[in-house]
Parts: structure tokens; C-alpha cells; sequence
């Protein structure tokens, strides 16, 4: 769990970087070029096409993990108790990790659904193309634009990084306990890093359907 | 401290033994003082059930100091109940105030089956540490003591892990019914010490193993079992443990 | 006549030259020849770990659900050892002296030497366990002083030594269960010995899960199941505590050795109310810095803290200006209980003197003050320094004492009184440990060797170890070297069917009298015969008053107490009436030994004997001896007598003055 939560939260790392580009919009109005420019790297790198098929691996693995761990963990306990100790002695998120993570599931389906797929396969509402220095590449700025355009999704993408932000408040300190990390300055360290970077990364992440949905940028 | 009496009204598991269905029984006692234990409660109950010819409530304890670790109930949703720090027989009675409703339960695992009513069966506790939980020296081959000097802090620290009474309340309290709070504790104490040394990395795969033999959870860690531990055994043992874990399995054959 | 078995020769060179040519036994038969261990404690873990690393095939029982719940591990303040670490004058002659000393003059000096001997070994042997001792910013180990001596001996784990020395001990016997050299039975209670052709050869024991009797063969058996003090209902001991074994034991022939000897340990938290299960103690430790007294003035109702010093009477420091606060317990105690029973009690009840730590708060915070230059520091800022200093060393006493009786100690002093600790009175063994019966052992507390008539403090923890470690994994071999011949006897034998139908029948006649009180209100009821007629003062006239009452009470026990539930599942009242029917027989013994013990000494005080000035006075011509009880028929036992031979020590009025 803890490995594929870490390498997760790497990747995590990376996507936000990526989609990040979209904000130069705002600052220089390149109307998308560096998004668009970046997402056209990532799509034609043949090393990054490898580990994308890393990345599905790892959440997969993940999502299976997860799930046998919970069952196995609930079927430890036969009869249960007539109250139980709640919040008193947890988090309500730290013991719902199974719950968020598929909340995140349901979220990656539809957000692959939206995203991963017409740029790889369909190539639904990517009909145009941009050219930038005469490379022809998805217009991937575009697309964001119009399937942000739908409240309904701006509300499941929102659902969606505020599942993420609790997933990590919990998993990101829990990933570094579980591979050993007990001294006490770095378990400091961590919490507080862990705590701003399951802030951080969904804040950012929502940032962009609300800015494409509210006409910020685009 | 004003003292006051109080009557009070139970919810208690009754079970006759670990194959019988249980269910829970609803009783009163009245005029308990806030001087008393919990435990000295239950004895008033007890004795009441006594005379009005109904089997009394079994239930295990012994020091009565909070050190034995003996006793184990599950109080209004809390191992030990709501005080910090604290095991069911220090628990007092200005806890609590007049026409309270108490629940009480026995802990809840496959690994701890029911005895009878709210004792459990936590022989778990001792296989785990026949697998591991000591160091291998006959009577009689011991160099003197201060032959080998140990930090301060590292005696210290083992002290603090070794202070576990093994009374099972973090495996009540975790959802997982883990036990790795329990194990990371003796884990913690005997590698931190150079005694320790030799047996570490046998030690401690070997111990997880019997640990998960005997149907305790994965730890996911949520912190429950720190909150609820009477002695305060720290969540970052566990981490340790999982360190000792990891670099025992990396260097083994 | 007894023999106790002591080897000749100099006192010194005595346990030298047993070890030099008791019997051995080769490590072939060790794997043939069983023993049973009784008691999972410091003593019996200990035996039974020792002795299956030596091979022997061990049976190990406890009625808890685990060994490691024993009530050694409530032992909070230190164990004992002649290191001499801290270069302050100790010695292993100093140690046996003490100990001779403290206990007034009634252990026998042969096994207090061999005790004070191997003192060192059980400290080395525990650091190899991995117990955590107390250190040094050097690394080495940490010394306290304790009461009733002069040197820093005590080597401690902060208040939870008995937990540490238990689980260490507790570990090496999870071991050889690991290794099969041990099997453990949890949640069983011996409740007979087995004798065949007048030696044991093993014991009934119930299951307390399920009610089941089952018979287990040893070539030996040991007996470490503690002391007796439950015998007063309310006792600093654990509440399964109790005497049964010892009791079995004693009914199949087995001497009891000075049964009156008690400890009255004097820090322990005052009774609250009749609803009152059990005392808790806290360390004698404390009153390394704390101070003890009373108002001057008698029936004072004043908040402590608005008593002023000069109206305080610390009545310890008065008597005892040499020792002070560091009296010997039992000197202790009586001078409390005079206190209260003079009318200068403080708390509501009365029963209680106060245990101060506002000195011990200002002088450390001035020693920190001083360390860290701050010359001008507020009282304030010292208080709260002085504090830190204080929870560092005793807080967990100090927690211990704010949950029970919710009042914080740093501000206000706390409230003590004595109560029941230990049991320096067991079955008579000789220097081997065995009993009068042939095969049979006691070990620890269980036995009444090494503290004579008061048990000095963190020497418990020192001889229950010192049995089982170092000296039963020699002394056995010196029986068992004879037994190499006899094989396992099948519990089929009719000594064994015969001794289980006689269990069999005492159970069914307890739930057969279905009467009308519980068990426990004839406990309460012996409880009290017992603390007031034969607890911290005893005089004839009340000890022949116990004794037609504990007859009484007997009798209507046996007439009317009522056992809810069945024989064949876990029951707890059952296994208590058994119990406290054993009490009520020792009770009365117990009673009976006071009674023939016309002098004071130690922990037993009888109000004819003292002097002037209210110290115990020993009659050494006439009771220089220990007193062995043999059972003959129901209340009636016959007196043997060990004489006590002083060669070493000069034994004299002990002066803590």
C-alpha cells in the first residue's frame, strides 16, 4: 500500500505540474500553447508512454491492494460493537480510507473517461488540431474548456480532489510510517509536508475546472 | 474533591461461554460513590446479583493497579473507558454521574474469543512472544551489568516501549483488530538494545508472522491504538517495527 | 527435629562448597525427570525458565490468563543487589547484614548470605534479558536507596521495577515453552498434591475456563505462589492472590513457618469506604524525599497547607533522627499508627498521616536554580523547576495516587496509611528449599526463609529471583539425582484417583450448601477479625477473641454461603470460596502463632512486649527460633521449633535512632 501510495503521490506531483501550464494563460495569454506544448511531450515521449503503462499498474495494484486490505482487516473482527470508539481515538478519514479511495476510483473513470481516452483513442472533441513551430498536436486546452463548461462536472471534479485531499491526509504520513520512517524530527517533517501537500496539490488541482468553468482562463 | 453517590444504569455482554450466543442485559445500582473504582462497582453489582439468586458477571482482573494488565472492558465505546491513560481498574467513578447509562463490552477480535460474559482468551499475546520476544541468554551467562554501558536515551526509550502491560486494548480499540502496537512495543524494546542485537532480524519476521497467524488486522494507522494504550506506548514503535521489518526482509537468505 | 539442611563451614564458603558437591544429574536423565512449577511470579518464572534451559521436562501453571499478570509485576520500587557500584561501603556481607538486621533477628543466616551472595548474578543476568534498567548519562547502571539502609544498593526501573525484572523473566519462559522445554497451563489452579509412598509425584489442578479437574505427574514439585496477605480481605496484593497451594501443601504434611509474620507496608493510600477492594501502595521510594507527619495538634480539621511548619509534627525525623524518614517499614507503620491512634489523624477518616513533597519540590528547584545560574529565580519559577524535577522521578507514583483519590500531590501533600504487603511468614523449607514433605518446594514469597520477622524494601524482587535463578537449578538436582529410576508415574495410579475424588468432593460440598451470604462478605468479615485483632498490634486477649470468632465464622461458612453457577464452566465465586475457605483455616493459625510468640519483633508486635518508649522488644532467650506448625486434625496443629544459630552477627536491640 504504502509503495504504490508514494509512488502515487509522485505522479500526483507530476500531473499537477503538467496541468499547471494551463495558468500561463493567465500571466501571458498564450491561450493554452505551453499546456498544449507539455501535454503533446507527454503524450509523444516514448520513455513517458512506458511508464504510463507503470502508472496503471500502480493503480491498479493500489485499488487491489486496498481493497483485499480492507476485507481482510473487517473480517478480522466477527461481532462488532454496540458502540463504537469513533473519533476519539481516530480520524474519521484515517478509518475511511477504503470509502475515499473509491470516491477517487469513480472520479478517475469519469476524469479518464473526459481526458485520457479521446486523446488516445477517440480523439472526440480533439477534431482540431493546434500547430505551434509547425508540430501539429491535440488541442488538449480546448478540450478542457468545453468539458468544463458542464456544472455537473465541475461539482464530480470537485468531489473528486476533496476525496483526494482527505485520501492524503491520511495516506501520505501513513505511506512514510509504514515503510519505517519513526525519527522523530523527520515524522515531524513529514506530517506538517503531508498535511500542506494534501492541501496543496487537490487545491490546485480544482483550481482549473473552476477557472476554465468561470471563464478565468481560456 | 466534593464526593457524591450515584445511580446508574448498565448495559452489560453477557455470554455463558465462548460458543454460546450472547446478548446484552440491562441492570441499576444505585448509591455508588465517586470514590469507588469501576471495578469496585461492578463488585457492588456482582453482589447484588448474588443475592437475588442471578449468576454474577464474569469478568477478568487481578492487581487492581493498573499494572497486570489483566483486566479489559469495554466502556461506553472505549477500551478501558473514557479516561487517558488509564485501565479499567483505575478507572473511578467521578467519571461518571447520577443516571448515567453504561455499556460495557468485552473486546472485540476473532484473535481474543469470548471466555465467558466479558473475559477474553488473549493467549494470542504469549505465542507472539514465544515466537520471538526475548533474548536467547541461559540463566547463568550473563557478563556484569556494567560491562555494557548503554545511552541514556536509547535505555530510556526502551524503558518507555517496555512498559506495555499486554492488556489488548489496542487491538480492541484499532478497526483492524491489529495487534501491531502490542508487538512494535516489544519490538522497540529489544532493538534498542544492544542485547537485543544478535536475535533482531529472526526476531522480528518471525513475530510478525505468528502475529498474523493468529488473525490480528494490518495495521493502517490510524492512531486509535496510542489513544486508547494505558501505558501511552507511542504509534511511532510501529514505525520502527515496520523498519526492522523491511531491513530484515531485504538482507534475509 | 527439623534439619535445615545448612552445609558446615564457614559462613562465607557455605554455598561455595554445596555447589562444589551437591548431586548432579546428567543432561540424558534431565530430558526424563519432570517438574512442576506452581506460580508464574518472579520466583516460578524464573524456576521454570531455569530449569528447562537446563533440559528438565517443566510444567508450569498459573491462574491468570497469562504468566505475565503474576503479581511480582505490581513490585514498583527496586530490587536489591551487593554490587557496591555507587563505592559507598556495600558488600555482600553488608547486604546479609541488613537484611539479619532488618528483619530482627529471625532469618536464618545461612540462606540470607547465599542470598546476599548471588544478589549480584540476578542483576547481571536481568541486564542480559534486555530489562530496562535505570541509567546514568555514562551508560551505566542507576542505584536508589531504599529503607532500613545506608548504602545506594537499589537498582530500579522508575516505579515499575517488579514489571520489568517479570517480563524479563516472563521472556525466558515464553522461550522454553517456544523450545518445548516447558508446557503452560494458564487459567488452571492447583488445588492438590499428589503423594505416593510418601514422596510427591504431582497435582490436581482445575481448569478455570471449563471447571475440569486433571491430574499432572512431576518428579517435583514447586511451589511459588506467593504470599498470604489477602487473608486480611484488604491488602496492597492482587485480588486472586491467595494461600491455596501453600494451604494444600500444609494439609499433606508441609510445615508452616511463622504464619503471624506479616508486613505492614506504611505508604499506601488510605481506605475511601466499605466499598473498598483492594490498597494501593506507593514505593517506598518516596520517602526518599518526602516528609511525614502530623498536626501537633490532635484532631487538627485545618487544610494541610494551612497548617504552619512550626505547628507540624514530623514525627519520624522526632523518634528517629538517625534514619529519619528511612526507617524500616514496620517502624514505620506502628509509629503512623500510633500517631492516628493518638487522635492526630488528618483526612476524614482519620486513619491517614500526611507524606509531604513541598521540601523536596523547593530544594530541588533551588538545585536547578543553582545549575542553571539564575540566582534571582521567583519562588514561583524554583516551585515549578523543583516540580519537574519531582515528576521526573515519581511521576507515575504521583499520577497513580491523583487517580485515585483526585487530589493532585505536587500541591497538596498526599494522605497515607499502612496496610497489608507481604508475607515474610510460608512453608518451612530448608536451605534446599524443600519442604518437610519429600519433592515438594516453595520458592519466593511462598516460603518464609530469608526477612525473618520484616522484610527489608527491593528485597522480594532479590529472592524470588535468587530461588529460581540461582539456587533451586541446584538444590533440585540434589533430590533429583535419586529419582533417576522412576519413571513417569501414569496418573491413573490410585493416589491420583483418590486425590482427585477428594477435590471432587470438597467442590461439590461447597455448591451443595447453597446458603444465604456471598463469599465475599465472609471474606470482608475475616478481614477485619484479622486487621483488628492481629494486623499492626496484637495482645493475648484479642488474639483468643480472633480465634473463637474465626471458628465462628468458619462454621457459618460452611453452613451458608452461597456459590451461584455451575462446577463445569468458569466460575469465578467458586474458585474465591475455595480460596477464602483455606483463608478462614490460616486466619486461625495465623491467630495461634501470634499467640505463642510472647515478644515483638519486626512486623509482629504484641502491645505486652515493648519498651518504654514504645519500641518492639525482642525476647531472644525464649523465641529465637522459627515457629513450624504441623497440621493434626481440623484446628489443631503441633509445634515444632527451628532454633536460630548466630554465629556471624551479634543480634541486639535494633536502633534506628
Amino acid at each position: 500500500m504504502a509503495l504504490t501510495g508514494i509512488f502515487l503521490i509522485t505522479f500526483l506531483l507530476v500531473h499537477v505540474s503538467i496541468n499547471a501550464c494551463v495558468f500561463a494563460d493567465l500571466f501571458v495569454n498564450d491561450d493554452g500553447e505551453m499546456f498544449n506544448k507539455a501535454a503533446h511531450f507527454m503524450g509523444s515521449t516514448v520513455l513517458i508512454r512506458i511508464m504510463e503503462v507503470g502508472l496503471f499498474g500502480g493503480i491498479i495494484l493500489h485499488i487491489v491492494q486496498g481493497y483485499l486490505l480492507t476485507l481482510e482487516n473487517r473480517s478480522k473482527r466477527s461481532v462488532g460493537y454496540a458502540i463504537n470508539y469513533g473519533n476519539g481515538g481516530s480520524k474519521w478519514y484515517s478509518r475511511s480510507m477504503g470509502l475515499l479511495g473509491t470516491l477517487i476510483l469513480i472520479f478517475l473513470v469519469l476524469h479518464l473517461y473526459h481526458f485520457w481516452t479521446p486523446a488516445r483513442f477517440t480523439h472526440v472533441g480533439l477534431e482540431v488540431p493546434v500547430v505551434y513551430n509547425g508540430v501539429e498536436m491535440h488541442n488538449m486546452f480546448l478540450l478542457m474548456k468545453t468539458t468544463f463548461i458542464s456544472p455537473i462536472v465541475i461539482v464530480v471534479y470537485i468531489m473528486g480532489c476533496v476525496s483526494l485531499a482527505w485520501h492524503l491526509a491520511h495516506g501520505f504520513q501513513s505511506a512514510f510510517r509504514t515503510i519505517g520512517v519513526h525519527n522523530k524530527k523527520y515524522n515531524t517533517l513529514l506530517i506538517s509536508l503531508g498535511y500542506g501537500f494534501s492541501v496543496i496539490i487537490p487545491f490546485l488541482f480544482i483550481l482549473m475546472p473552476l477557472s476554465f468553468h468561470f471563464g478565468w482562463i481560456g | 474533591m466534593e464526593h457524591y453517590t450515584m445511580n446508574l444504569n448498565l448495559k452489560v455482554w453477557r455470554q455463558k461461554n465462548a460458543t454460546a450466543k450472547g446478548g446484552f442485559e440491562n441492570y441499576s445500582v444505585s448509591n455508588i460513590s465517586s470514590e469507588m473504582s469501576f471495578l469496585e462497582m461492578f463488585d457492588v453489582l456482582n453482589e447484588k446479583l448474588i443475592a437475588e439468586g442471578k449468576e454474577p458477571i464474569a469478568f477478568d482482573h487481578d492487581c487492581r493497579e493498573g499494572i497486570c494488565g489483566m483486566c479489559s472492558m469495554y466502556i461506553n465505546g472505549k477500551p478501558h473507558g473514557p479516561w487517558q491513560a488509564t485501565t479499567t481498574c483505575q478507572l473511578h467513578m467521578r467519571a461518571f454521574k447520577d443516571g448515567d447509562t453504561i455499556v460495557v463490552e468485552p473486546w472485540r477480535a476473532n484473535a481474543f474469543p469470548v471466555v465467558k460474559d466479558l473475559a477474553v482468551d488473549r493467549g494470542a499475546f504469549d505465542r507472539i512472544i514465544q515466537a520471538g520476544g526475548f533474548v536467547s541468554v541461559n540463566t547463568g551467562n550473563a557478563v556484569d551489568g556494567n560491562a555494557l554501558p548503554i545511552e541514556k536515551d536509547k535505555a530510556d526509550a526502551a524503558f518507555y516501549a517496555a512498559a506495555c502491560i499486554g492488556c489488548g486494548a489496542c487491538v480492541a480499540a484499532c478497526k483492524n483488530s491489529s495487534a501491531m502496537l502490542f508487538l512494535s512495543a516489544k519490538v522497540s524494546h529489544l532493538a534498542l538494545l544492544p542485547q537485543g542485537g544478535p536475535e533482531r532480524r529472526s526476531r522480528v519476521v518471525n513475530m510478525v508472522a505468528q502475529m498474523d497467524k493468529e488473525g490480528f488486522g494490518s495495521c493502517t494507522n490510524t492512531g486509535a491504538c496510542e489513544a486508547t494504550c494505558p501505558k501511552e506506548i507511542s504509534i511511532s514503535n510501529i514505525a520502527r517495527l515496520n523498519q526492522e521489518y523491511l531491513a530484515a526482509s531485504l538482507v534475509s537468505e | 527435629m527439623l534439619d535445615a539442611k545448612i552445609p558446615s563451614g564457614p559462613l562465607d564458603q557455605k554455598w561455595t562448597q554445596y555447589k562444589g558437591h551437591c548431586k548432579l544429574v546428567n543432561p540424558a536423565n534431565k530430558r526424563k525427570l519432570e517438574v512442576i512449577v506452581v506460580g508464574t511470579g518472579l520466583a516460578g518464572a524464573s524456576a521454570a525458565a531455569a530449569l528447562g534451559e537446563l533440559g528438565y521436562k517443566v510444567k508450569a501453571f498459573c491462574f491468570q490468563d497469562s504468566p505475565r499478570r503474576a503479581h511480582s509485576i505490581a513490585a514498583q520500587g527496586g530490587i536489591n543487589a551487593a554490587k557496591n557500584y555507587q563505592n559507598d561501603g556495600d558488600s555482600v556481607y553488608r547486604l546479609f547484614y541488613d537484611t539479619i538486621k532488618g528483619g530482627d533477628y529471625r532469618a536464618r543466616e545461612a540462606n540470607v548470605h547465599r542470598l546476599a551472595e548471588v544478589s549480584a548474578n540476578i542483576i547481571d543476568q536481568c541486564v542480559a534479558q534486555g530489562v530496562p534498567f535505570a541509567r546514568e548519562y555514562g551508560g551505566l547502571l542507576s542505584n536508589r536507596s531504599f529503607g532500613g539502609t545506608q548504602v545506594q544498593r537499589t537498582f530500579y526501573a522508575a516505579g515499575q521495577t517488579g514489571q520489568q525484572l517479570l517480563i524479563g523473566a516472563y521472556q525466558a519462559l515464553e522461550r522454553q515453552v517456544a523450545l518445548g522445554n516447558v508446557k503452560m497451563y494458564t487459567r488452571h489452579e492447583m488445588l492438590d498434591i499428589v503423594m505416593i509412598d510418601g514422596k510427591t509425584r504431582g497435582i490436581i489442578a482445575r481448569d478455570l475456563k471449563n471447571g475440569k479437574l486433571e491430574r499432572h505427574f512431576g518428579h517435583a514439585v514447586l511451589l511459588c505462589s506467593g504470599g498470604y496477605g489477602n487473608v486480611f480481605y484488604l491488602s496492597t496484593n492482587a485480588m486472586g492472590s491467595n494461600v491455596t497451594a501453600a494451604w494444600k501443601a500444609h494439609k499433606k504434611g508441609a510445615y508452616f513457618g511463622n504464619p503471624c509474620f506479616t508486613q505492614i507496608h506504611p505508604t499506601c493510600i488510605p481506605v475511601s469506604g466499605d466499598h473498598q477492594s483492594k490498597l494501593t501502595l506507593m514505593s517506598e521510594s518516596l520517602r526518599n524525599d518526602g516528609r511525614i507527619w502530623v498536626p501537633k495538634k490532635a484532631g487538627d480539621t485545618r487544610k494541610p497547607n494551612d497548617i504552619p511548619e512550626e505547628e507540624r509534627d514530623y514525627y519520624l525525623e522526632r523518634r528517629y533522627p538517625a534514619f529519619g524518614n528511612l526507617v524500616p517499614r514496620d517502624v514505620a507503620s506502628r509509629a503512623a499508627k500510633e500517631r492516628c491512634d493518638a487522635g492526630y489523624g488528618v483526612g476524614s477518616s482519620r486513619q491517614a498521616v500526611f507524606l509531604d513533597y513541598a521540601a523536596a519540590i523547593e530544594r530541588y528547584g533551588k538545585i536547578e536554580a543553582g545549575k542553571k545560574g539564575l540566582d534571582n529565580a521567583s519562588s514561583d519559577e524554583i516551585i515549578k523547576m523543583g516540580k519537574e524535577v519531582v515528576k521526573a522521578k515519581y511521576g507515575n507514583l504521583f499520577d497513580m495516587y491523583e487517580k485515585i483519590t483526585g487530589e493532585n500531590p505536587y500541591e497538596v501533600p498526599m494522605r497515607i496509611y499502612p496496610a497489608v504487603h507481604y508475607t515474610m511468614g510460608g512453608l518451612w523449607v530448608d536451605y534446599e528449599l524443600m519442604t518437610t514433605v519429600p519433592g515438594l518446594y516453595a520458592l519466593g514469597e511462598a516460603n518464609f526463609s530469608d526477612h525473618g520477622a520484616n522484610r527489608l524494601g527491593a528485597s522480594a524482587l532479590m529472592q524470588g529471583l535468587a530461588d529460581g535463578y540461582f539456587v533451586i537449578p541446584y538444590t533440585i538436582g540434589n533430590y533429583l539425582s535419586e529419582e533417576i529410576r522412576t519413571n513417569a508415574i501414569s496418573t491413573d495410579h490410585e493416589a491420583f484417583v483418590a486425590a482427585e475424588k477428594t477435590v471432587q468432593e470438597r467442590i461439590e460440598k461447597l455448591m451443595q450448601i447453597k446458603g444465604s451470604q456471598s463469599v465475599e462478605s465472609f471474606h470482608k468479615r475475616l478481614g477485619k477479625i484479622m486487621w483488628d485483632k492481629c494486623g499492626m498490634g496484637r495482645n493475648a486477649a484479642g488474639l483468643k477473641t480472633a480465634i473463637s470468632e474465626i471458628q465462628a465464622l468458619k462454621k457459618e461458612f460452611w453452613s451458608d454461603v452461597r456459590i451461584p453457577g455451575d462446577i463445569n464452566e468458569m466460575n469465578p465465586e467458586l474458585d474465591k470460596a475455595g480460596r477464602v475457605a483455606d483463608f478462614i483455616e490460616l486466619g486461625e493459625l495465623m491467630c495461634i502463632d501470634a499467640l505463642q510468640r510472647e515478644e515483638s519483633c519486626g512486623g509482629h508486635f504484641r502491645e505486652e512486649h515493648q519498651t518504654p518508649d514504645g519500641e518492639a522488644e525482642r525476647h531472644d532467650e525464649s523465641y529465637m527460633y522459627v515457629a513450624n506448625w504441623e497440621l493434626k486434625a481440623d484446628s489443631t496443629w503441633q509445634l515444632h521449633k527451628e532454633p536460630l544459630i548466630y554465629d556471624e552477627v551479634k543480634p541486639s536491640q535494633r536502633s534506628y535512632k
